[in-house]
């Protein structure tokens, strides 16, 4: 697999070499997965269901072991320091947040509780705690208006924008952005790409978000990573993996100009498995 | 006022008062199965061995009394409980719950039964198993203006009861309201996963968690050792406290008490009116059946969490 380290100019915030996990002992989930993530970029890890993508996460912010995962081989490398030994919290002190998948709020507590939890690690006082409150309902308008409702009782557009909301609270310079796009209507998934396009470019938050709508995700990241298997098979500049055939014929359902047989299209797509 | 009635009102009164003392037990269930899903068996064990270790710091003839030739004032030997306290619930998650993170329900709950009997056999070689009067100096006897004024016979014990068990309610819902470490504790019980992303570490939150239940265990343990000494029995109210959960709800602090207040009147009003046609004693079953009933219409409780679902 090309490593191609033209990227972006800052170096790289996260460097992920080679690493294995293996859940409760026996499941060989990822074989072997290795990234970078720029100061300041986006990048996206695409890939159908079961592919890897959210283990890759959850390896990075260290909640695999709480699903008695592991990673066994390989290592990971956050602003030039081992973290695959750090426990998530002090991660979340460094800097590194994960949006999970499937929004995970705190049903019972209220939108703007469910804000303040997110900066339960920091301690630079409530003045600035405030502020950054004021930051998100700028970004997320809607949550503003919900802030006195129980998150339970909101909208799924709502529980995403929350969550991302909530990973803001702790100032984290990069955030691990899991399937944003699940279960949510294409406008409100546009909207919340905008937003974290916005959140990029504005507040200087680095994303390395897992995705299955991969159109959707090339569209607003600068770099691309495509797992199948639990394997990187393909990465490049997201424009370039727009333009690629087999990314065009796995991944987005377009394929080249002339119209193949089902039986074509059968063929090509069983030869190219083989050869990844 | 006439006879009867009064007799009606000093049995609800009492019976309030009755409850309360359940209560005080089963809000320390409800602090620990929030935060953790854990059902706490050992729940009255802790209320045993904190009135244990609260006797031997200030009793004549105590440990402390015995080893060190001293006893502590009241305060002091509370104060030195609760640290006793947090250093149980410390090593509690070091030794037991740490191993047991992500384990089904069940396997915890064992646990803690598993825990009961250390706690107890504990408390056994320690402080040894005599019936021990426990004197904080609560004050003792009828309310003698309740009884001038109004003819009424309450114990000052269960006003004074009453009254801490309404200021633990106040603290802890402040606690759990308003401060950072409360709100934390909210987000573990709604969502470990989640609260572990946004960096609350549970092992910590365990440890508060168990604290506190701990300190609970504690006041209930002063009130039922001050009301019938300090004895083994006292680690089998546990039990009484399980119907007052499944009528309050396992997750709410408000349910436990007025759960406790429900079943301690209830009680009371049964075997008094309802009693004497069937022989008496209802007192002991009363509270399981009002609890049957309840898994039956109102499985949460009345309190407890609305299991939200959105259509």
């Amino acid at each position: 697999m090309a490593q191609d380290k033209a990227q972006t100019g800052n170096g790289a915030l996260l460097r992920v070499n080679n690493i294995e996990v293996i859940y409760d002992h026996v499941i060989l989930v990822l074989k072997g997965v290795s990234l970078e993530v720029a100061e300041g970029g986006v990048v996206a890890l695409l890939g159908a269901n079961g592919a890897g993508k959210s283990t890759t996460l959850k390896s990075i912010s260290n909640l695999l072991g709480a699903e008695r995962g592991v990673v066994t081989k390989g290592s990971i490398i956050y602003q030039n320091e081992s973290v695959h030994s750090l426990s998530p919290n002090e991660l979340v002190n460094r800097g590194v947040v994960q949006v999970m998948e499937g929004r995970h709020c705190f049903e019972h507590l209220t939108v703007e509780e469910n804000l303040l939890t997110g900066a339960y690690t920091r301690s630079d006082g409530r003045a600035a705690i405030q502020q950054d409150l004021e930051l998100v309902y700028k970004y997320f308008p809607r949550l503003q208006e919900r802030r006195k409702s129980q998150a339970g009782y909101t909208s799924g557009g709502e529980q995403q924008m929350l969550s991302v909301g909530r990973a803001l609270m702790a100032r984290p310079s990069l955030i691990l952005l899991d399937e944003p796009s699940m279960g949510l209507a294409p406008q409100l998934v546009e909207e919340i790409f905008d937003i974290v396009k916005r959140l990029n470019e504005n507040e200087k938050v680095t994303f390395l978000l897992a995705e299955q709508n991969t159109n959707m995700a090339l569209r607003y990241s600068k770099y691309g990573y495509i797992l199948e298997n639990g394997r990187v098979v393909l990465d490049g500049d997201a424009s370039t993996l727009l333009d690629n055939e087999d990314v065009k014929e796995f991944y987005l359902g377009v394929s080249g100009e002339e119209r193949k047989s089902f039986r074509d299209v059968k063929h090509y797509r069983r030869r190219k498995r083989w050869l990844a | 006022m006439n006879p009867e009635l009064l007799f009606f009102f000093e049995t609800v009164i009492g019976g309030l008062m009755a409850g309360v003392m359940y209560s005080l037990v089963a809000l320390g269930f409800v602090l620990i199965f929030k935060a953790s899903g854990i059902f706490n068996f050992a729940q009255g064990v802790m209320c045993l061995f904190a009135a244990l270790a609260l006797y031997d710091f200030m009793a004549p003839g105590g440990w402390v009394d015995r080893w060190f030739g001293f006893t502590f004032p009241v305060w002091a030997a509370i104060a030195l409980t609760i640290v006793v306290m947090i250093i149980l619930a410390w090593l509690i998650e070091r030794f037991v719950l740490q191993y047991l993170v992500k384990q089904e329900p069940i396997i915890l709950f064992m646990a803690t039964i598993g825990l009961a009997y250390v706690l107890e056999g504990i408390g056994d070689i320690l402080f040894g198993s005599d019936v021990k009067p426990l004197d904080v100096g609560i004050p003792q006897g009828a309310s003698d203006w309740l009884w001038d004024n109004f003819n009424l016979y309450i114990e000052k014990l269960e006003i004074f009861a009453a009254a801490t068990a309404a200021v633990l309610v106040t603290v802890l819902a402040i606690f759990f309201q308003r401060t950072r470490i409360g709100r934390a504790l909210r987000a573990v019980a709604d969502d470990h996963q989640a609260a572990l992303s946004v960096g609350i570490s549970l092992r910590t939150i365990w440890v508060i968690v168990w604290s506190v239940s701990g300190i609970v265990a504690l006041v209930a343990g002063i009130m039922w050792g001050s009301k019938s000494g300090v004895q083994f029995s006292l680690s089998l109210i546990a039990l009484k406290a399980l119907p007052v959960l499944i009528l309050g709800g396992f997750t709410s602090v408000p349910g436990a008490i007025v759960g406790g207040l429900i079943i301690g009147v209830g009680e009371k009003l049964a075997e008094v009116y309802f009693g004497p046609y069937v022989g008496g004693a209802i007192e002991n079953w009363f509270a399981y059946m009002l609890a049957l009933v309840f898994l039956l219409f109102r499985p949460q409780g009345l309190f407890g969490e609305r299991i939200i679902e959105r259509v």
